[in-house]
């Protein structure tokens, strides 16, 4: 997914950072690490810079529902100038050696955005976003997807008017989602009450600015970016006309369809890890319920 | 795409503005602000531009400010109506999870007109003073606070620039503490909610659609031109009032 050149990191026996690190030392010059690869001839140099990715189609091929001047702007300037400015802003900080996603969700800092939190997410959203369209895109989804839809909105009719309303009402600049949602609680030995497939649904949810879903653990399968400058050339002030436009005519429902696969396929990875770890948490306890239970036996006296 | 008719010319003549509304017989009796009285409940209307929508060009394109006024201003004020309707039927129902659930909507809506409202006044022609300095009291007070005019201008287009997403940057007066102050509002906040004693003398509109037909994602440039039109003698008049 993100355009760092890690390998040469890697090979240099750098390893990431811990997300669960204190925030600020996310933007820290990392330091010797760095520089001591530098000196090495062994290594390559480390210059991990993300990089500006093309739409997977010309630039002029979605015309006439998104024009050519449009991509032209959209992606040759506020998503370039997103890219410059990550990098300019990671360098040389510990962010600079992971992967896009992981720079999103380390500086957005549950809540309280670092300055690169802007640039990361809007590079990955920027990318999400031309991926998620394709020239005579459109139509309807089928398979998995289509009946995860009829499953968690009624209908494809219902999903995409709840879309369409999220979009509108984003105030402000934003994005809007369609994202899987594998509900893991996080809460220390709760057990989950609905553990089958109802938990894993579908969810439309909307962003401000350049907030996205892999912070709140969502698996995004499709995005429309409702910033002013991803349909005013088009549209003008018409935001309603230009969603519409895209889910009839520019969404790609295979690639919608193969993040869902991917997300799912995720979701059940997780789901066996955490009945793994419960598991290995009961054994744990019923181990330590039996030494407890051998002190409690011999609380009279005091251990010489 | 280039919309180049400009439609309606709209000429202010010592207080009395002339629009569509008026030409059509409108019987509401017409106010400055742009209010309405119908069946007891406040509504609220697109108030007219005090000049022509190509008479700030070029430093805002006439095609810009037909587009601001007549589309977006006006759906502020729609949307703003409608959910003040709704706020009094929920009201009358003692619906309290509606009347919280309509409150961004109002803030939002209604944020959108009154900074539109104050937007249009502070902007000006050029040959109609737009771009002249202030002076007197607004004058002393902007180089006490910030040091010069220019020092003020910068600050703003610092912080226009600065802001993500969309929002307003204001020359606010603090008239508790008697001083100026720069201000940014997210979305469209009015400024009060940055500080009950805030009152707004001149605020820059830096959502994309305030420029991105004439400057596309040059925010700065917009920022730098804009100037050239502001109407500070309104920003000293309003100054002028609160503290006296």
């Amino acid at each position: 997914m993100g355009g760092a050149s890690l390998l040469s990191a890697l090979a240099c026996g750098v390893s990431s950072s811990s997300i669960g690190a204190p925030p600020h030392s996310f933007l820290c010059p990392t330091p010797n690490r760095r520089r001591k690869s530098r000196r090495k001839v062994r290594c390559a140099p480390i210059t991990a810079q993300f990089e500006l990715k093309p739409p997977p189609y010309p630039l002029d091929s979605l015309e006439p529902h998104m024009s050519r001047e449009t991509l032209e702007h959209h992606w040759g300037r506020h998503h370039r100038g997103h890219v410059d400015s990550l990098n300019a802003r990671i360098a040389g900080t510990q962010l600079e050696e992971m992967e896009l996603e992981d720079v999103v969700v380390a500086s957005y800092n549950k809540g309280s955005p670092l300055p690169p939190f802007v640039h990361a997410a809007q590079v990955w959203n920027h990318d999400f976003f031309w991926r998620s369209m394709e020239p005579g895109g459109g139509g309807k989804p089928s398979g998995e997807l289509m009946g995860l839809i009829e499953r968690d909105f009624g209908s494809f009719e219902r999903m995409l008017k709840e879309f369409k309303e999220a979009a509108s009402t984003q105030f402000g600049s934003g994005w809007a989602w369609l994202a899987y949602k594998a509900n893991r609680l996080d809460v220390g030995n709760a057990v989950n009450p609905c553990p089958s497939e109802k938990d894993n649904k579908l969810v439309i949810a909307k962003t401000p600015n350049a907030v996205n879903p892999l912070v709140w653990d969502y698996s995004p399968l499709l995005a429309v970016d409702v910033w002013e400058h991803a349909y005013y050339l088009d549209y003008e002030n018409r935001r309603a006309d230009y969603v519409s436009i895209f889910m009839e005519k520019l969404v790609s429902w295979d690639i919608v369809s193969s993040r869902l696969h991917i997300a799912t396929a995720r979701a059940a990875e997780r789901a066996r890890e955490d009945e793994r770890r419960r598991r290995e948490d009961d054994v744990e306890i019923t181990n330590r319920e039996a030494v407890e239970m051998y002190v409690d036996s011999d609380n009279d006296s005091e251990p010489e | 795409m280039a919309l180049r008719a400009i439609a309606g010319k709209k000429t202010l003549t010592l207080g009395l503005v002339l629009g569509p509304r008026a030409a059509a017989g409108a019987s509401a009796p017409r106010t400055g602000s742009g209010l309405r009285h119908a069946r007891g409940l406040v509504t609220f209307s697109l108030p007219d531009l005090p000049y022509d929508y190509g008479a700030l060009e070029p430093a805002i394109s006439g095609e810009i400010m037909k587009l601001h006024h007549q589309k977006h201003h006006q759906t502020y004020i729609t949307n703003f109506n409608k959910a003040l309707e709704q706020l009094e039927e929920a009201m009358a129902k003692g619906d309290s999870s509606k009347v919280a659930h309509l409150q961004s909507a109002i803030k939002f809506n209604g944020g959108g007109h009154i900074n539109h409202s104050i937007f249009w006044k502070n902007l000006k022609p050029l040959n109609e003073g737009g771009g002249e300095p202030p002076h007197s009291t607004l004058g002393w007070a902007i180089d006490t606070d910030f040091g010069s005019l220019d020092a003020l201008v910068q600050k703003m287009n610092a912080e226009g620039a600065a802001l993500q997403g969309s929002g307003w940057v204001w020359l606010a007066l603090d008239k508790e503490m008697k001083k100026l102050k720069v201000e940014t509002t997210a979305n469209q906040d009015p400024l009060v909610t940055k500080g009950a004693n805030l009152v707004p003398l001149l605020g820059i509109d830096v959502w994309e659609h305030a420029y991105y037909l004439q400057y596309k994602n040059a925010r700065p440039e917009y920022l730098k031109n804009i100037w050239k039109i502001m109407n500070w003698k309104y920003a000293s008049e309003v100054y002028e009032k609160e503290i006296a």
